[in-house]
């Protein structure tokens, strides 16, 4: 081949990606379509009639958290009832699933060095970025293939469904656009993917600001959203009002966000060395810092940077909390269904509806803490795979002692998120209740209590490591998932309580609404601590991986 | 307690990975004080010897001591007075190559300041440099830099120069030279053979698991063939047949051959009885030594083809342009 173009090649390398991703990409895209699947089956079974949705619909629309959490309904058919409950689950694992697999394929290429091997073929230099594109592409395309078969089986009408999958696929699509960005502005694939899942983050919490904000018109059984969720790639799915007046219009702000993404990707590639990201590196100390010279030290300062982030993320979230605390409080007393409701999905009902919202809220605090200590912990697995871990167990720094150094940071780390997540949520909520020694008080409590459930899963990370090693990542996301799951769609898909009680989670005192009670915690932190005590004496007989 | 005699022993160290057999009843002895050259081809199961030896893998059967002590059991009393640098470097991106060797020093137990400055110098490494921007030259320097700061017993070395240039090799050679001076040990694991003949007083070879060969090169180089080459004023008959000849080619009145260096004496006895016009000897070389038990063919039954002795070929003239 003479061409020179700078995407010759392109068609090779998306061949090769696609047999990477073969069973990843159809893990995400089984798991995303099962779950809205479940969900709109179990609306139809739980909801006999058009009375029981609207006035499940009445309900979600006066609650401002719910709103939040879910989504702005449109109506109260089948479909749209099954949208607002899963529809912004389905768009975030959409863009995970796309900014992971974008990343996979061009910046964690570069920093292994096969992009490297493969651009000393004949292949243009704009090839890898665009077989990424392309795969990104393939997948969504496939995601709307899987939902608009799968909704249309649970009996939901052909052109909703066909809207609601193409929404969830566009939505995929513009956040390909952000991963291939930020993959080329950080210089490594997890600061890209940090990246991009902040970027998701940030997209979600702005539609449900949007969405918590909106006008409830038609009785009660129609939200329009405010503003902000204009300004969210997520907002725009639900924008296009699958199942309601369908506007498939809105489906080109996305796909043109997509595009312009996906442009500025190309145009920062061009510009830039094989290996280089656009944040540059400043030069370090010639000498370590006291500091860094320990076990501890050093996971400190790997884990570091990423705590960081997620102690911004978790801020803003519970500034967010504690500000809609009190219309949402308000709300709440005029509606002893809405409390009773909400007060199950917290895990306790009581008279104080302010309570009930934040024990509601807590959960979601919980789940984002936990999920700061999945990722810490996969460290552990990381320097393994790495052959980092291979140097320094053979200095004189025992397993025990390098494990311990890494459950401590995530430990502290979980401890600190959910402290700052708990001021944040007092700060703002006692600025709009004049009292904010007793939100400040109230709420950090409720956001620490959260602690042990979050350190249970941490435990179980570590047990898998120290047992099956191979298996580590995907146990670790999975048992967040689960946990996840049941906590935020457990009431929704009627599951056993067998299966709930799976979750840590489950387990937790509802607080600030009930009373606190010292047993779960002691009772949860004792299985944390056995747990990764197991796991650190399973990880000292087994050997080191190559 | 008295130095021991041997810093490193393992007597049938086997390790199995699933079906996979990579040690095979492996044994080794390095002498304290001795450079100890530890060789074979890619997959002989070199680098999970020095896995084992250093305690990161169980083995499935057969016992190592390292300095005395069990690996698995007393790693960390064990890693106090050993250094390690890996075949693969791989360090953390976002430190400094200063603060990952002070950090590896530490570790170990100690660092000597201004060793480690010295040898910074002596290598040519920018220590501020982030390690996600070094090469892989640059990260053995690391851990070279970091190994030779510390005051082991015992430095196990596995590849450590192969990214290293001509001058940097020159460096680590009066490196590894000065350990030896101080009386501390290095099992040291190469390809470079001019490396190995440079600094090494005994080397195992090992084979699919096993060790084929061990001892000093001296006594190596008698295992070994010296190629002939001899005109001669009738054409030499019969010497195809004689024991301990190999790769005979004729063509009229000269003659090749590689002869086992413990037949020479009946095989130029022979030759000598055609008249023998001129006769050229190529002694034996290293790398004749290490393609006879890195090539293909089973290296116990002593048959030699004529791939190997291809392989000879290739390795001088490799060695020729090196």
């Amino acid at each position: 081949m003479s061409e020179k173009s700078p995407y010759t090649g392109t068609q090779a390398l998306l061949k090769l990606a696609t047999r990477r991703d073969r069973i990843q990409l159809a893990v995400w895209m089984y798991g995303t379509a099962a779950l809205a699947y479940s969900a709109a089956n179990s609306v139809k079974s739980t909801y006999e009639n058009e009375k029981a949705r609207v006035d499940a619909v009445q309900l979600l629309s006066d609650n401002p958290a719910l709103l939040l959490t879910r989504g702005a309904p449109v109506g109260s058919s089948q479909g749209a009832v099954s949208m607002v409950q899963v529809f912004s689950y389905l768009c975030v694992l959409a863009a995970l699933m796309s900014t992971m697999a974008v990343v996979r394929h061009t910046r964690q290429n570069e920093e292994t060095g096969r992009a490297e091997l493969i651009g000393a073929q004949p292949v243009g230099r704009q090839a890898g970025l665009m077989a990424a594109l392309l795969l990104a592409l393939q997948a969504n395309i496939g995601l709307f293939i899987f939902l608009g078969i799968v909704l249309p089986l649970a009996g939901l009408p052909i052109g909703g469904s066909l809207a609601a999958a193409a929404a969830v696929a566009s939505v995929g699509l513009a956040f390909a656009g952000v991963a291939a960005v930020t993959a080329q502005l950080a210089g490594t694939a997890r600061g890209a993917n940090s990246l991009a899942g902040a970027v998701i983050g940030a997209a979600f919490l702005i539609r449900g600001v949007g969405d918590a904000l909106g006008d409830v018109t038609e009785n009660g059984t129609v939200v329009h959203s405010a503003w902000p969720s204009w300004l969210s790639p997520i907002g725009w799915g639900t924008l296009v009002h699958p199942f309601g007046d369908e506007r498939w219009w809105v489906l080109a702000l996305p796909l043109a966000f997509a595009l312009l993404t996906m442009g500025l990707a190309l145009r920062l590639s061009a510009g830039r060395d094989l290996g280089a990201g656009l944040l540059a590196d400043r030069p370090g100390p010639a000498e370590a810092p006291r500091a860094l010279l320990s076990p501890l030290g050093l996971a400190w300062r790997l884990q570091r940077g990423a705590l960081l982030g997620w102690l911004v993320g978790i801020a803003v979230l519970g500034a967010t909390i504690g500000a809609i605390g009190k219309s949402a409080a308000d709300a709440l007393k005029d509606n002893a269904d809405l409390t009773d409701t909400l007060g199950k999905i917290g895990g306790g009902g009581t008279d104080d509806p302010a309570g009930v919202f934040f024990a509601s809220m807590m959960v979601m605090v919980g789940a984002v803490a936990a999920g700061f200590t999945v990722q810490a912990l996969l460290r552990l697995r990381a320097e393994e795979t790495s052959g980092r871990l291979e140097a320094v167990l053979a200095t004189s720094v025992s397993r025990g002692r390098w494990v311990a150094g890494h459950v401590l940071v995530a430990v502290l780390g979980v401890v600190a998120l959910l402290l700052v997540s708990g001021l944040a949520a007092g700060l703002t909520y006692g600025a709009a209740t004049s009292d904010v020694g007793q939100a400040l008080g109230d709420l950090t409590g409720a956001a620490l209590a959260q602690a042990p459930a979050a350190l249970v899963l941490a435990g179980f990370v570590v047990v898998v490591f120290g047992a099956v090693p191979g298996l580590t990542s995907g146990a670790a996301w999975g048992g967040l998932a689960l946990c996840l799951v049941v906590g935020q769609l457990g009431g929704l898909l009627k599951l056993p309580q067998a299966v709930r009680d799976l979750s840590p989670f489950t387990h937790l005192p509802a607080l600030p609404a009930a009373e606190a009670e010292a047993l779960p915690f002691i009772v949860l932190l004792a299985v944390a601590v056995v747990l990764a005590a197991a796991g650190a004496a399973l990880f000292r007989r087994r050997d080191l991986a190559p | 307690m008295a130095p021991d005699e041997y810093a490193i022993t393992a007597e049938g160290l086997t390790k199995d990975f699933g079906k996979f057999r990579a040690l095979d009843g492996l044994d080794l002895s390095v002498r304290t004080g001795e450079v100890h050259g530890f060789l074979g081809p890619n997959g002989a199961g070199k680098s999970t010897t020095i896995r084992a030896l250093l305690g990161l893998l169980k083995p499935t059967a057969g016992k190592a001591t390292l300095l005395g002590k069990d690996p698995w059991a007393d790693a960390v009393e064990v890693h106090h007075k050993l250094a390690y640098v890996p075949g693969d470097v791989s360090l953390w991106r976002n430190l400094s190559g200063g603060e990952a060797i002070d950090l590896f020093g530490t570790l170990r137990g100690g660092i000597d300041k201004s060793r480690k400055a010295e040898l910074i110098e002596r290598f040519q490494l920018d220590p501020t440099k982030k390690c996600r921007a070094y090469s892989k030259g640059n990260r053995q320097k690391v851990a070279l830099v970091s190994a030779f700061a510390s005051d082991s017993e015992l430095l196990i070395l596995d590849e450590p120069t192969s990214g290293l240039d001509p001058l940097m090799e020159a460096v680590f050679q009066s490196c590894v030279k000065e350990v030896k001076a101080q009386g501390r040990t290095v099992l040291l694991s190469s390809h470079i053979l001019a490396e190995v003949e440079a600094l090494c007083d005994r080397v195992s070879i090992v084979r699919r698991g096993r060790t084929v060969e061990s001892g000093s090169l001296q006594e190596l180089r008698h295992l070994t063939r010296t190629s002939l080459s001899v005109e001669t004023q009738r054409p030499a008959t019969g010497l195809a047949e004689l024991p301990g000849v190999h790769n005979a080619v004729a063509e009229g009145n000269h003659l090749k051959l590689d002869v086992d260096n413990a037949q020479l004496e009946p095989v130029l006895a022979k030759v000598l009885g055609f008249g023998v016009v001129s006769l050229n000897s190529a002694p034996p070389t290293l790398e004749e030594l290490f393609m006879r038990h890195y090539g293909d063919a089973p290296a116990e039954d002593g048959a030699d083809g004529d791939g190997g002795k291809g392989g000879a070929d290739r390795a001088k003239a490799e060695a020729a342009t090196r």
